[in-house]
């Protein structure tokens, strides 16, 4: 008896973050570095206001694209942020996650043959969406020396007539990579010039280390042509309410509000109001922990300098990408024996693509006591490698 | 730089300052010379270490001790608070807003040494109208940190 299995679902390679977790896993005394969530609690009065949400029974479906005081304060929250004027009755939708908008979006707007362009390395889930979504994948590996930015002529490169959407995944996981303002604009050029629309996943906007987050959305042009995914996981410290949003074009939000309807109904109530909460009252949280997380960027940037581990300096997100090319190993071979011989879990950097080959990803969300640590840790082992 | 360097040792006084130095992206002599101006300018007033006796097998009894007072003619409450804060057995005292004037606390190791600290000492200073002593059964929460909190980190070792 064969179960009924899709192929096309088959073929997809499972996440390398998954056989590497597994091999974690049955470590138990191991310090990790390979979390992609934030390490704070979701700040009280957010949670508070999820708890008071319940008791109010509040345990109800909302509106397909979520209840519209949210989206309303989604509105204000990028015009405060960006300056950029969305319509909440039209042009926001409430997702599960920011991960479940880059599907719909995906699926949205993509035909049978269309090309999507990602640029690598990056979140593990744009490929496997563009496949589902019966579009194909074309890859730009960025590269270290353009400290993992994107740049123009790449871009150009990468198009053909057949490519929709261009994904934009900045500030990056892993590399930890920023786009500013300049590097923006160019690439908004080539977006016009070949009429091709962008996903633009800011999921980390609200951690940036030089300068505010700026959206290609703001640029002259680019809000009629991109879908801005945010979310509340990375700003707020609320990865497991499961909540995030997309703004953009109303005939695309509508599109992927009818997936969504199908698929999910709405995003989680409770989440929703707890969400609001954060939007409102929320900027002191967000700042307070990205001065933590600042502070926790220039440690590691420091005793990189202090072990001679070249890496360059990134700006966003909660990841440093440190590059091991040195050592001669891959990526994984890097990692396992790090793991097994100094006890320290960092991910392995061509999980994100085949441009993280020589990479590792180390995050920082964690205390600053167990990130020293854990450099006490990697100088050992470098150490003994150079030995 | 001085209110991020407050609030990193208000957090930890202890904190490695070249390392508070490279975190804040600094130089260690500019944080050393701020937390000398600090020091001299008495925006800094001590180092302390925040115990919980509790654990320990040292009695400890702390009281709060609310206090109603006659202010005198030119001199307000000052006068009075120092009588009251001299004492070394005094651990803080404020000036309160609300039905009473000074809050007055005390740390001793037995019940028996508050009641006489405040019958023979507190109670008969002139311009003391009346006091009512408040006895800390439970420390829960001290100076912004959870008393016995124990944090585990119940994330995925790894996650994308």
């Amino acid at each position: 008896m064969t179960p009924p299995i899709s192929d096309a679902i088959k073929n997809i390679k499972p996440s390398g973050i998954r056989k590497f977790f597994d091999i974690v896993s049955e470590m138990k005394d191991a310090i990790s570095l390979g979390v992609g969530e934030p390490d704070f609690d979701t700040p009280w009065h957010i949670r508070d206001e999820g708890i008071y949400a319940l008791e109010r029974g509040k345990t109800f479906y909302t509106s397909n694209s979520g209840l519209k005081e949210l989206r309303e304060e989604i509105c204000k929250y990028q015009n405060r942020h960006q300056g950029i004027v969305y319509d909440p009755m039209s042009e926001v939708i409430v997702t599960v996650g920011g991960s479940e908008a880059i599907d719909i979006g995906i699926r949205a707007m993509v035909n049978p043959g269309d090309e999507v362009i990602i640029p690598q390395p990056a979140y593990v889930s744009y490929e496997p969406c563009t496949i589902l979504a019966g579009a194909k994948p074309v890859i730009i590996n960025l590269k270290a020396e353009n400290e993992f930015r994107l740049t123009a002529e790449e871009l150009r490169g990468a198009i053909t007539e057949k490519t929709k959407i261009l994904i934009l995944p900045f500030p990056n996981n892993p590399t930890g990579a920023i786009m500013e303002r300049k590097d923006l604009e160019e690439i908004a050029k080539v977006c016009i010039e070949k009429d091709i629309y962008v996903m633009s996943d800011e999921i980390y906007s609200a951690l940036t280390y030089k300068g505010e987050h700026v959206s290609i959305a703001s640029i002259d042009g680019m809000k009629e042509r991109t879908i801005l995914i945010n979310g509340f996981s990375k700003a707020y410290a609320m990865t497991g309410w499961r909540l995030g949003y997309a703004c953009g074009p109303s005939e695309i939000i509508k599109q992927m509000t009818k997936i969504h309807q199908f698929a999910i109904m709405c995003a989680p109530t409770t989440s929703q109001y707890a969400a609001i909460e954060a939007l409102k009252n929320g900027e002191d949280d967000v700042k307070q922990m990205r001065e933590a997380y600042n502070g926790r960027r220039r440690f590691l940037m420091n005793a990189f300098k202090e072990m001679g581990l070249e890496c360059f300096e990134p700006y966003g997100a909660f990841y440093v990408f440190p590059c091991i090319k040195e050592f001669g190993m891959t990526s994984e071979e890097f990692a396992t024996r790090f793991l097994s011989e100094e006890k320290v879990a960092a991910v392995p950097g061509n999980a994100f693509g085949d441009s993280g080959e020589g990479y590792l990803r180390i995050s920082y969300a964690y205390s600053i006591e167990n990130l020293k640590i854990a450099m006490e840790r990697l100088k050992n082992f470098i150490t003994r490698l150079r030995g | 730089m001085r209110e991020k360097i407050l609030s990193a040792i208000e957090k930890n006084s202890r904190i490695d300052l070249k390392e508070l130095a490279v975190m804040l992206g600094i130089e260690e002599i500019d944080v050393l010379n701020e937390i000398q101006k600090l020091e001299e300018e008495k925006i800094i007033c001590g180092y302390h270490t925040l115990i919980n006796w509790e654990k320990t097998n040292i009695e400890k009894v702390t009281a709060l001790i609310e206090v109603k007072v006659t202010p005198q003619r030119g001199q307000g409450f000052d006068r009075i608070a120092s009588r009251i804060y001299n004492y070394p057995e005094v651990r803080d005292v404020y000036l309160i807003s609300g039905g009473f004037d000074l809050l007055v606390t005390l740390e001793e190791k037995s019940l028996k040494e508050i009641a006489q600290f405040v019958s023979e000492k507190l109670s008969t200073l002139d311009s003391i109208l009346s006091t009512a002593t408040h006895f800390i059964l439970k420390k829960y929460k001290d100076h912004g940190t959870i008393i016995d909190e124990h944090v585990k980190d119940e994330r995925e070792v790894v996650s994308p």
